[in-house]
């Protein structure tokens, strides 16, 4: 590395020994990934009593997805790679399974006839066994790159539950937060170096932007400095959470900004972005592989907001929803242009001013 | 002597079964959505569910039978979501839930549909001489969930919502109460004069209909001068939604008054937590406490919201608890 180029030591523990360039622009994705056919074909079979397709080959076949989809990442040349979320079903659900305080009661609509099992809290939640640590330990196992843990927010876990425990959502927030941090405590002890706290649904009620912020002091607390913790939030009105986020404490903020075209850009502008900005430069809502060149475009827009070593470049959201090609084509592209914008700023060719926005006349 | 109806505002979730039926039938995107003009198995697999839910509404002794909005897969945009005269376009968040419907975009006349006097129709027989509950969007909230790119400017489009659910509302059969549902009100509160106009748009759809109108805004309460603007409407009963919020709608009524029917939504629509019948009951004896009216005629006992956010049988478990409250209610004043 030249000694001109700036050190973030959190973020360049990722950077892998061939790493070419001096730049390095910490290529990964949010989490969920397209799940191959097949593993749909073995989930049902599995839950078909009158098959003989038991209980160890649907794991089987999730060990099996997981390791396919991690090579995927793999090839296409992400520096931090997820399982792809092979053996979650649905963000909440999934969780709500593993704590204690959560039942079931049946699917609830979410749109047309787009329906989840919403979990109700009935007593106070407790930690029983660890969430993830065997997919973490299975992932890290199958692959030589650092791999990037998602957890669904605290926050996200509450709001999108019935609560029947607890006087308010708040309340809940906060004790599921303590939970989350026992869970990180167990992925650090390990290995794992990289958590995204998932937090969608600040993203449709803006205004508790402080419920979260608090909701992350518990999440992080005793948590060594050295491991990274990113926080998502999906589309919204991000003026009603900047710049207070910024004291949130974390390390990165992962943006879904390619989606609105960069409208909200400026938004990030003023005052100074002084976190890590993981930036959304492929749309997870299109089902049409960006050119490597307008993948190169939006990863210069991130550069009018942030200097090269605190951008990570990464898709606007999960994909999961995309054709499996089309899903790979993005990670592929996403890859190639971050490599060529790296050779770009280590040539010295790119010159991109970052400033306030231009304020309006009065 | 006060008599306690135990009903609901409608729009009720889907049984399981039909979940999966109706998801196979018509798929998971925006263009699988209801039409109007969905093929004979659709149709059929709706009638089935109908049919169960009025029944359920039977035995569980409920007041007023509704026919349960199955259908209104947009929620309360539903009457112009399968409207010619109405573009459906990307999917947006209903209020503030974790709920999405398409964007009906209002391109041409809205002249007559007959949608909804269909769908009651079916209804009114499988109810065989039970009390019905027709169930519609207030024009206010109809206007706010859509968007106009006809009529020009927000009070001719308001004016057109209310001609529209007028004319619907006309061509309903004999049925014993309306409910028009009104939680924009609330959520997105109309301004110094839309409000005026909002409570007239209203008297105007309650004037087409001969059976009890009740105007049932929610999650929260109504500002003062929204709420006395509504007191204007000629309307049989306001509804508040004591779940969200006790202290501004006690405070509505003791400073405004109210109508003389009145509808308490006291059971939450949207948490799985089952209210106890008896506790139901003892919130009802509260609020009259509060209040400086000596007796209603009529106490309309609901969910304060629609119910299509609950899993099916918590559902039903709301409307026992609610059929129960008001049995215990009627004993209890007689």
């Amino acid at each position: 590395m030249s000694p001109h180029t700036p050190v973030n030591e959190n973020k360049d523990q990722f950077r892998s020994d061939d790493h070419d360039t001096d730049h390095f622009l910490l290529t990964t994705v949010v989490g969920s990934y397209p799940k191959p056919k097949w593993l749909n074909r073995a989930k049902e079979l599995y839950q078909d009593d009158d098959h003989e397709f038991d209980a160890e080959d649907w794991q089987e076949a999730k060990d099996d997805a997981a390791r396919l989809i991690t090579a995927e990442h793999e090839r296409a040349g992400l520096d931090a790679v997820v399982d792809g979320e092979m053996r979650r079903n649905e963000m909440v659900e999934f969780f709500a399974h593993r704590i204690e305080g959560y039942e079931f009661n049946g699917p609830v609509k979410v749109w047309g006839h787009n329906y989840f099992d919403k979990p109700s809290v009935v007593s106070e939640v407790e930690y029983d066994d660890s969430w993830l640590v065997d997919e973490y330990e299975f992932t890290a196992a199958a692959s030589d790159r650092p791999v990037k843990v998602p957890i669904t927010g605290p926050y996200t876990l509450a709001n999108w539950s019935f609560n029947e425990a607890y006087d308010d959502d708040e309340e809940l927030a906060y004790d599921l937060a303590d939970l989350v941090n026992e869970e990180i405590e167990k992925l650090v002890e390990a290995g794992a170096r990289y958590i995204q706290i998932d937090e969608p649904a600040l993203a449709t009620t803006p205004d508790d932007h402080a419920i979260v912020g608090e909701a992350l002091e518990r999440i992080v607390a005793d948590i060594p400095e050295e491991v990274r913790i990113g926080l998502h939030v999906c589309y919204g009105d991000y003026s009603r959470i900047y710049p207070e986020i910024l004291e949130f404490p974390v390390d990165e903020f992962d943006l879904e900004l390619a989606n609105g075209d960069y409208e909200q850009l400026d938004v990030f502008k003023d005052p100074e972005f002084t976190k890590d900005l993981a930036l959304g430069v492929t749309d997870a809502h299109v089902a049409e592989v960006e050119s490597v060149e307008q993948i190169e475009e939006n990863i210069k827009k991130g550069l009018e907001v942030v200097p090269p070593e605190q951008l990570v470049v990464s898709p606007d959201c999960g994909v999961k929803l995309l054709p499996r090609e089309v899903a790979y084509g993005k990670m592929a592209n996403m890859v190639e242009a971050a490599r060529n914008v790296e050779a770009a700023l280590d040539a010295g060719e790119l010159d991109i001013e970052r400033s306030a926005p231009t304020p309006a006349d009065d | 002597m006060t008599e306690y109806v135990s009903t609901t505002p409608g729009l009720f979730p889907l049984p399981d079964w039909a979940k999966d039926d109706l998801s196979d039938l018509k798929g998971h995107q925006k263009h699988d959505l209801i039409s109007g003009d969905e093929d004979d198995e659709i149709a059929a697999a709706y009638e089935d569910a109908r049919e169960e839910v009025i029944e359920g509404q039977q035995d569980a002794d409920l007041d007023r039978i509704v026919e349960g909005q199955l259908r209104w897969d947009d929620m309360l945009a539903h009457p112009l979501a399968v409207h010619d005269a109405v573009e459906t376009r990307g999917i947006v968040r209903y209020y503030d839930n974790n709920n999405f419907y398409r964007e009906p975009v209002v391109t041409d006349d809205l002249d007559f549909s007959g949608d909804v006097a269909t769908e009651l129709e079916t209804a009114a027989e499988l109810a065989d001489g039970d009390d019905l509950q027709a169930v519609l969007p207030g024009p206010y909230s109809l206007a706010d969930l859509a968007t106009d790119e006809h009529y020009g400017d927000e009070a001719a489009f308001l004016d057109a919502i209310a001609d529209f659910l007028e004319a619907e509302a006309d061509a309903f059969p004999e049925h014993e109460t309306l409910f028009l549902l009104e939680p924009s009100l609330v959520e997105h509160a109309p301004e110094d004069g839309v409000d005026e106009r909002a409570s007239e748009a209203i008297d105007r759809v309650a004037g087409a209909v001969d059976a009890d109108v009740v105007v049932q805004p929610y999650w929260g309460a109504l500002e003062e001068k929204v709420y006395a603007h509504l007191l204007d409407a000629d309307i049989d009963a306001v509804g508040f939604d004591f779940v969200a919020n006790q202290e501004d709608n006690l405070y509505n009524i003791q400073e405004y008054g109210t109508t003389d029917d009145i509808s308490l939504g006291l059971a939450d629509g949207q948490n799985t937590l089952v209210e106890d019948p008896e506790a139901i009951r003892e919130r009802v004896d509260w609020i009259y406490d509060q209040l400086p009216v000596s007796a209603f005629e009529t106490v309309y006992l609901t969910t304060n919201t629609e119910t299509f956010y609950l899993p099916y049988a918590k559902f039903e478990a709301k409307l026992a608890a609610l059929a129960e409250a008001a049995e215990l209610a009627e004993v209890k004043a007689a």
